[in-house]
């Protein structure tokens, strides 16, 4: 049990240590970004697509929809066409639920049992704190662009904007900021404590977390504790993405061991569970129109049945059938 | 075993997993758990490899000697042939969402029920043998090797799911457990492992044409049968088609209709059905059986098995064919039998020959549910009803898994209990619908042998059917699965004694005023109806002040 926690995070500290030595040296500092970035770019990349195209290599022989509401069925029977599509814009209705608003994880109930009764009530923390967690990840990976982008787009800095609006501190703390490290922390919560999510965890369910958290720690140090010279990063960002990598004087240790940390992410990402980012798209179970009846689904890999035919039957049973009155083929 | 414990003893569920690594804790196979092995004959039959004897108890399982390249062999071959098993075996987060979802784990605290847990058992090895993380870092990587153990567990946990899919709802990937077991059990059926309960049903379908193994002239003695006790309680006589050429419409429904209480009773729901609107159809001895054991073998055999319907109805050359109320009858013909078998070409699309209604929804296929067809029947008008026959139940309609989840049929069977019954009441909103909890003994698990598990995994269900019996007083538990009616009787004897399991059919057959009828103190089942009875010298009128 205890293996499964440990080696995770013992890996995490790891990263920290090494890319903290690696980041005060100043001869391995190229080493500890700009290499660190391409390389682990190009394995997100490239994984990522070869994850995809390998999935896609599998056929999806059969219609085989979650329906999860009315079919569409007689015409005066009232159709539930997002939660049970049977149009492609119904499918994209349902994706749109599933991938954007965490649609299944909302119907979220926990069973208990009470003096011998099954009581079903509904839970929405896990969709919470998924959602909390995602779209706060999604704002702050967004809000990083403008250390590449230049002149920085509009909608960027609107989006700056709104999520430092509420001034706490200075320099000001970012809602998205507040909002991931609740989340974050209630996902590892739930991990450690609730006992069937505990029994389910594999080391590879808490090293994701801890990395995330590790990310999230050296990000909030960097900007509130150990200052660092922003325009210093923002160059280094720049030669990246310009191709013409150079790595300025003067910008602190914790900066590398915060891009060590995302690059191990990105890199573990192809991997890794967290690839349902891409999965959640291609699930057979929710990108299929309930069209099964209504339209062939065609098996590539179909073979033409071995079956018992009815000349065997009858050849079998013929003097039953007979007997029985049965209509024949044959007498 | 299962009757020696009281309901009481059996509701001491401990659904706190303990503190420890699944991988950790040993796999005993329990009687009253596990269905006993299938017979070789049985597997010779179909073809099937690896037929031999064997016990779940003992510790030489009679495996061939290269079954771990075969298992791993068979496991790779699906990776390649269906993208939900290889989408499901790399992105399952292990959030818990589907942990307390299963009846299994409800019912019996045991944690490798959670469908996490019982997917994750393929997909320790799918890590541990396929992956590079889990090739080196093993249990750290949450992998492990295929042993002759693991194996074991994987069949004792493949044969503790009822293929239900309520996990898969609640997934926020849509991982369906179910088809993880599908392919578990694929795979375990290349050593010759199926239980009994499966391969039996499976053979005799294959060879008669039903689960039973009812010959021609007995499938068709039974139905006469009943013929004959619709003309006692109803006093109308019916002459039934058999294999009948030309007929317009194929008829098929599972043969434990055929045969078993309370099942035949909806049969002759059907028989009063079709005499009442005069349809032109056909029953078939041939393809004698809606439902499809060979679904709980492989998707091949059940391939092999659904052949029969489309090939009957060529033969015979109907227009198109009608289903009977089964529950994975209809998750294999709605959601497999186009793509397994056709398209069939040679039907044309359903149009109800009474009102003249397209099903739309079917015309690819061909094939209308019994349910849907009747709804439609109501709505125009078409049906003669005395609701009042079935004043003295209360009824409640347990959702059948695979129509609601591989379906999404729940309007219809209500729309007609609800036009055949005054008194109807819903069971708990998390318990019906989409949301709903499995009988306990799907996918070929009504046995007798596991009844301690059945009964386990029908907890959920009976439970919220106890809800409404003491709240509402129903009496009548309704379905459309002739599995639910084989198996919710001994739930219900069980956990809701006093509660009678009937199908939606059954009370269609009771409403309905046939032409030429007598009186009918009796329901389908002999059973004198309150109000109907007349007692000599009085009338209807007793009720009145009951
Ligand atoms: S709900 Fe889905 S992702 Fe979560 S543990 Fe279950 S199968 Fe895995
Ligand atoms: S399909 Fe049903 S029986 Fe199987 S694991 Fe999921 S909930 Fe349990």
């Amino acid at each position: 049990m205890a293996a499964r926690i440990l080696f995770p995070l013992a890996v995490v500290l790891a990263i920290v240590a090494v890319a903290l030595i690696g980041g005060s040296i100043s001869f391995l500092q190229p080493l500890f970004s700009v290499a660190l970035l391409y390389v682990a770019f190009a394995i997100f990349f490239f994984g990522f697509i070869a994850k995809v195209i390998n999935w896609a290599k599998s056929p999806v022989p059969f219609r085989i929809p979650t329906t999860a509401g009315q079919e569409f069925s007689l015409p005066w029977i009232k159709w539930s066409k997002i939660d049970n599509p049977s149009t492609l814009g119904g499918v994209l209705m349902r994706m749109f639920f599933e991938v954007c608003l965490f649609r299944s994880l909302f119907r979220n109930m926990r069973t208990d049992l009470r003096s011998g009764w099954l009581i079903h009530s509904p839970t929405k923390w896990l969709w919470l704190l998924a959602l909390g967690f995602h779209y706060s990840f999604l704002i702050i990976a967004i809000r990083h662009l403008r250390l590449f982008l230049h002149p920085i787009p509009g909608v960027v800095e609107t989006l700056d904007a709104i999520d430092g609006m509420f001034q706490i501190g200075i320099p000001p703390l970012y809602l998205s900021d507040i909002i991931i490290s609740l989340c974050v922390t209630g996902l590892l919560i739930r991990r450690l404590f609730l006992p069937k999510v505990r029994f389910v965890s594999l080391a590879a369910d808490y090293f994701p977390l801890f990395l995330i958290i590790a990310i999230i720690t050296t990000g909030l140090l960097m900007r509130f504790v150990f200052r660092v010279d922003i325009t210093a990063v923002k160059a280094l960002a720049n030669g990246i993405v310009s191709f013409h990598p150079v790595v300025p004087k003067g910008i602190g240790a914790i900066f590398f061991v915060h891009l060590a940390l995302v690059c191990t992410l990105i890199a573990y990402f192809p991997f890794s569970k967290l690839m349902h980012m891409g999965g959640i798209f291609m699930s057979p179970t929710r990108n299929l129109a309930n069209t099964s009846r209504m339209a062939y689904h065609e098996n590539p890999w179909r073979q033409p049945p071995k079956f018992h035919s009815y000349e065997e039957y009858e050849d079998m049973y013929r003097d039953y059938m007979k007997e029985a009155g049965l209509p024949l083929e044959r007498e | 075993m299962a009757k020696e414990l009281t309901p009481q003893e059996m509701l001491r569920i401990d659904l706190t997993p303990p503190n420890r690594d699944w991988m950790d804790i040993p796999t005993v196979i329990k009687p009253g758990i596990y269905c006993y092995p299938a017979k070789p004959e049985k597997i010779e039959i179909v073809g099937m490899p690896n037929p031999h004897v064997w016990s779940p108890l003992d510790d030489d399982w009679g495996l061939p000697e290269d079954w771990k390249e075969t298992f791993l062999q068979g496991m790779r071959e699906r990776l390649e042939k269906h993208r939900s098993f290889k989408i499901f075996m790399d992105i399952c987060v292990r959030c818990g969402a589907c942990a307390d979802k299963c009846h299994f784990f409800l019912g019996s605290g045991d944690p490798k029920n959670m469908p996490v847990v019982r997917a994750e058992l393929i997909r320790s090895v799918y890590r541990g043998e396929f992956t590079k993380a889990g090739q080196i870092l093993g249990r750290l990587a949450g992998g492990r090797k295929l042993t002759e153990d693991v194996l074991k567990e994987i069949w004792y946990y493949m044969f503790q799911c009822t293929e239900c899919r309520r996990c898969s709802l609640f997934c926020p990937y849509g991982i369906d457990t179910a088809e993880v077991t599908i392919i578990g059990r694929e795979l375990i059926n290349l050593f010759g492992l199926n239980i009994n309960w499966i391969q039996e049903p499976v053979a005799n379908c294959y060879e008669t044409g039903n689960h039973l193994g009812l010959l021609p002239h007995t499938f068709k003695q039974n139905i006469e049968f009943m013929c004959m006790d619709i003309e006692e309680f109803v006093g109308i006589t019916i002459d039934p088609p058999f294999n009948k050429k030309g007929a317009e419409i194929l008829f098929v429904t599972p043969s434990g209709d055929v045969f078993a209480d309370p099942g035949i009773y909806t049969l002759m729901g059907y028989l009063m059905l079709f005499e009442h609107i005069g349809l032109d159809y056909t029953w078939s001895t041939y393809a004698s059986e809606g439902g499809n054991f060979g679904f709980f073998t492989s998707l091949d055999m059940a391939q092999r098995l659904n052949a029969k319907i489309y090939a009957e109805a060529k033969r015979l050359g109907v227009k198109w064919i009608l289903g009977g109320e089964c529950g994975h009858m209809w998750r294999v013909v709605h959601q497999y039998m186009n793509t397994f078998n056709g398209p069939p070409e040679f039907l044309e699309e359903p149009v109800s020959p009474i009102t003249g209604t397209k099903f739309e929804n079917a015309k690819s296929a061909k094939m209308v549910h019994i349910a849907e067809f009747t709804a439609d029947l109501i709505k125009h008008g078409k049906l003669k009803l005395n609701p009042k026959r079935n004043d003295h139940l209360k009824v409640t309609y347990h959702d059948s898994c695979n129509p609601s989840r591989g379906m999404g049929m729940f309007e219809e069977p209500r729309y007609v209990i609800k036009s055949v019954c005054k008194h109807f009441y819903e069971m708990p909103e998390n318990t019906i619908r989409e949301q709903t909890f499995c009988c306990g003994s799907g996918a070929g698990l009504n046995a007798g042998e596991n009844m301690e598990l059945r009964l386990r995994g029908g907890l959920p269900r009976a439970n919220a059917v106890k809800y409404v019996h003491e709240r509402f007083g129903v009496n009548m538990l309704s379905c459309v699965c002739a599995i639910d009616r084989a198996a919710l009787p001994a739930s219900m004897e069980y956990w809701v004694p006093d509660m009678k399991v009937c199908g939606m059919s059954e009370l269609v057959g009771n409403a309905l005023v046939m032409e030429g009828e007598h009186d009918r103190p009796t329901d389908l089942r002999g059973e004198e109806i309150p109000g109907f009875a007349k007692a000599e010298g009085e009338g209807e009128e007793v009720t009145e002040d009951v």
